[in-house]
């Protein structure tokens, strides 16, 4: 879906974005991990031309990007940013359908998509669509900003550290909601955060970024498990690793297919993390494993969270 | 005996701080009373040459409005006692409103009775009481209004009453016998003419220097280098002493003239219309250009942002994000400028703009206090109608800028 290739970005003498490669295949959950000033925002903003590359090339869905009309190009990408930046002086509504109207869709479909949209956030229509963002919260206005950028049903969408300035719970919630969104839509989506956390519980690749360059490019176990180098392991932090593998690890990896126990059962797709919490509260080593249709498919043992 | 007194005092405040809900009409109330009780309602004078004899306002009782005056009063020093509510609010609102238009009339009313034993040539003007008196009730309204948290609407409604009110009794004769009717009544032609050259000067320099200040201050927005030249060159201009600004551009504009003898056709000369209004445009060019900058590079670089992100092209950018969230402060700008220019278009008199500076400069060469009231009430009431229109019209424009 994106091919950025051997990209380099100047300012003055320094060298923010150098030489950096990378391929994101389409469907794609790709975060951009690294510590403040690394280049992150850089790169993404190269992929809209919100900044221009000095050299190398990037292509979206095959296309040279230097070559499509720069505002064609970017009513095609989904845009989200931390500070969001929804129009003060524009309702919900308004707000959520800018690109739908700068695209010149009729009115009776931008303002089914709207509605649409609000309910995938569950912000419900009748309430959110005449408000201003002054009267939302920090949470609802994050929501508005994700589904503004969703609006024209984008190939792709780019995020800025977007969750960054939110509390810790509404965080949570809109980092769920993202992850539904991104399974039920297959959007691409490329995400820049300096949170591991983060980056673990969405990405289904980690780009992790040291000066200007890509320092390791994996899946988040193979982040966790064989780091690239002493800066990659450093930046994961050797320090509750152990906790980091569980919360992207699933039962289904662990599971003994066909034994039993006793109790409320869990899904496969939970994470090891929260089986152990579940065991904790329950005070057994041992729970029952059943499947999305209800069909006890197994158990999970506590000893093989550890294994 | 012996504590009594060291208590007396502090008991006394307490009361007082007790009693009065609303301090400022308190305030309003007290200085209004003391204005009726110091100083002449109306001032008597046989004639345009000697000084008058000051006439309070109890002793124009005979005049029928003297006693709402005491009726509206008490019902206002009443209404500073009630704990305050929207109900008491509006009341007072209202109280005040027609204290204001009661005191105009007892001031016609006055002035009629007191020239029925008068000779013709004696002049009745307004005292300082009245004065007083009308600007506590005028503020007692705009008081009662805010804490109300009155829409702009309320607002309109209240100033198009007070207004006609006023008009009403000016077109039935209430203030006839005024000395300020009269010399009105003297020069309504002049009076006219004045008006509408005043509202041209205004005009003209208001809209040069949005035409030349807007393009400027968006160009310092978008281009911060150029922010300090601009700036120096607009506050020393700004610094200068209006008559001497006036005065300096009669010599280029001389020469000019001198040069170009064909551009005298045009109206363009070292005084009148001309220098008035590039002097007007002069001082007027600070404010349109630091307001339209600071609106501009004030608003959320977010906004700005997502729009670019989003696709929308720079002239969108600007029509539909940049200039509704500048706007406000833009008219704020304007609505200055306004009210400056109908202030310094007075000055413009002085060289020969005309205007309703001309009644000002006349009266204060033949010491006529009420030629010069001529004047300058006119450009009060001028200034104060346009920077209200404004704020209506900022309010209706911010509206209108949703998509
Ligand atoms: N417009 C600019 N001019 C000069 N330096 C810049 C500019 N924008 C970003 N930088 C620098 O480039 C580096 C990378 O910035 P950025 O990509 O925003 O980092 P981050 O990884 O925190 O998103 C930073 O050191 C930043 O100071
Ligand atoms: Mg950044």
């Amino acid at each position: 879906m994106i091919e950025i290739d051997d990209v380099t970005k100047h300012y003055g003498d320094r060298r923010v974005v150098d030489r950096l490669s990378l391929t994101v295949p389409a469907g794609d959950f790709c975060v951009l991990l690294g510590s403040s000033g690394c280049g992150k925002s850089t790169t993404l903003k190269m992929i809209n031309r919100l900044i221009a590359a000095d050299g190398g090339q990037i292509r979206v869905a095959g296309e040279d990007i230097a070559t499509v009309p720069v505002e064609q190009l970017r009513r095609r990408i989904g845009y989200a940013i931390q500070s969001i930046g929804l129009f003060p002086h524009w309702t919900v509504e308004d707000n959520i359908a800018t690109v739908p109207r700068l695209l010149k869709w009729p009115r009776v479909r931008r303002v089914e998509r709207v509605t649409e949209l609000l309910e995938m956030f569950r912000l419900e229509p009748g309430t959110y669509l005449g408000k201003y963002p002054h009267q939302l919260s920090g949470g609802e206005q994050q929501r508005v900003g994700v589904a503004r950028a969703l609006a024209a049903d984008p190939e792709l969408l780019l995020m800025d550290e977007p969750f960054g300035a939110v509390d810790p719970l509404t965080r949570d919630d809109l980092q769920a909601e993202l992850l539904r969104i991104h399974r039920a839509m297959k959007k691409t989506i490329v995400f820049v955060t300096h949170d591991i956390e983060e980056a673990l519980r969405l990405a289904t690749h980690i780009a992790v970024m040291q000066e200007g360059r890509i320092a390791q490019l994996g899946s988040p176990i193979d982040i966790l498990e064989h780091p690239a180098s002493e800066f990659v392991s450093d930046f994961v932090g050797r320090q509750g690793i152990g906790l980091k593998l569980l919360s992207v690890r699933k039962i289904a990896d662990r599971m003994r297919a066909g034994e039993t126990a006793e109790g409320e059962p869990l899904s496969p797709e939970t994470s090891l993390r929260d089986a152990l919490s579940a065991m904790t509260a329950r005070r057994t080593d041992r729970l029952p494993v059943s499947d999305a249709m209800g069909r006890k498919v197994g158990a999970i043992v506590l000893a093989d969270l550890v294994r | 005996m012996t504590d009594q007194p060291s208590l007396a005092g502090p008991r006394a405040a307490l009361l007082l701080s007790v009693g009065i809900r609303n301090q400022v009409l308190f305030v309003l109330v007290v200085v209004g009373v003391a204005a009726v009780v110091l100083s002449g309602f109306v001032d008597e004078a046989p004639n345009r040459l000697v000084s008058g004899r000051p006439v309070p306002l109890w002793a124009a009782a005979g005049a029928l409005p003297v006693p709402g005056i005491a009726v509206l009063g008490a019902a206002l020093s009443a209404a500073c006692l009630i704990r305050p509510n929207r109900t008491l609010h509006c009341a007072v609102a209202v109280f005040a409103a027609a204290l204001l238009l009661v005191v105009l009339a007892a001031a016609g009313h006055t002035a009629g009775l007191l020239a029925q034993n008068a000779s013709p040539a004696s002049r009745i003007s307004l005292g300082p009481a009245f004065w007083v008196l009308a600007a506590c009730a005028a503020l007692a309204v705009g008081d009662a209004l805010q804490r109300l948290g009155a829409g702009i609407i309320a607002q309109l409604v209240t100033v198009a009453g007070l207004a006609s009110g006023m008009l009403l009794m000016a077109a039935s004769g209430t203030f006839d016998a005024l000395s300020l009717a009269k010399e009105y009544a003297i020069h309504r032609q002049v009076f006219a003419d004045a008006m509408t050259r005043h509202m041209t000067l205004v005009g003209a320099s208001v809209g040069g220097a949005a035409a030349i200040g807007f393009p400027l201050g968006v160009a310092i927005a978008k281009r911060p280098k150029l922010q300090n030249p601009v700036f120096a060159v607009l506050n020393i201009l700004q610094t200068i002493p209006s008559i001497a600004l006036f005065g300096l551009l009669i010599v280029p504009l001389s020469a000019l003239v001198a040069a170009v003898p064909r551009l005298a056709a045009y109206g363009i000369g070292g005084i009148g219309v001309t220098p008035a209004i590039i002097a007007l445009v002069l001082y007027a060019l600070l404010p349109v250009v630091r307001s339209t900058s600071v609106g501009l590079t004030g608003i959320d670089s977010a906004a700005v942002e997502a729009g670019r992100g989003m696709g929308m092209t720079p002239g969108q950018i600007f029509r539909e994000i940049e200039l509704p969230l500048a706007l406000p402060v833009l008219f704020t700008g304007l609505r200055i400028v306004t009210v400056q220019a109908i202030g310094l278009a007075v000055v413009a008199a002085l060289i020969g703009a005309g205007g309703l500076g001309t009644f000002v400069f006349e009266g204060l060469g033949q010491y006529a206090v009420d030629l010069v009231l001529l004047g300058a009430l006119p450009a009060i009431f001028l200034a104060l109608g346009a920077d209200f229109m404004l704020q209506i019209l900022t309010a209706v424009l911010r509206r209108r800028f949703a998509p």
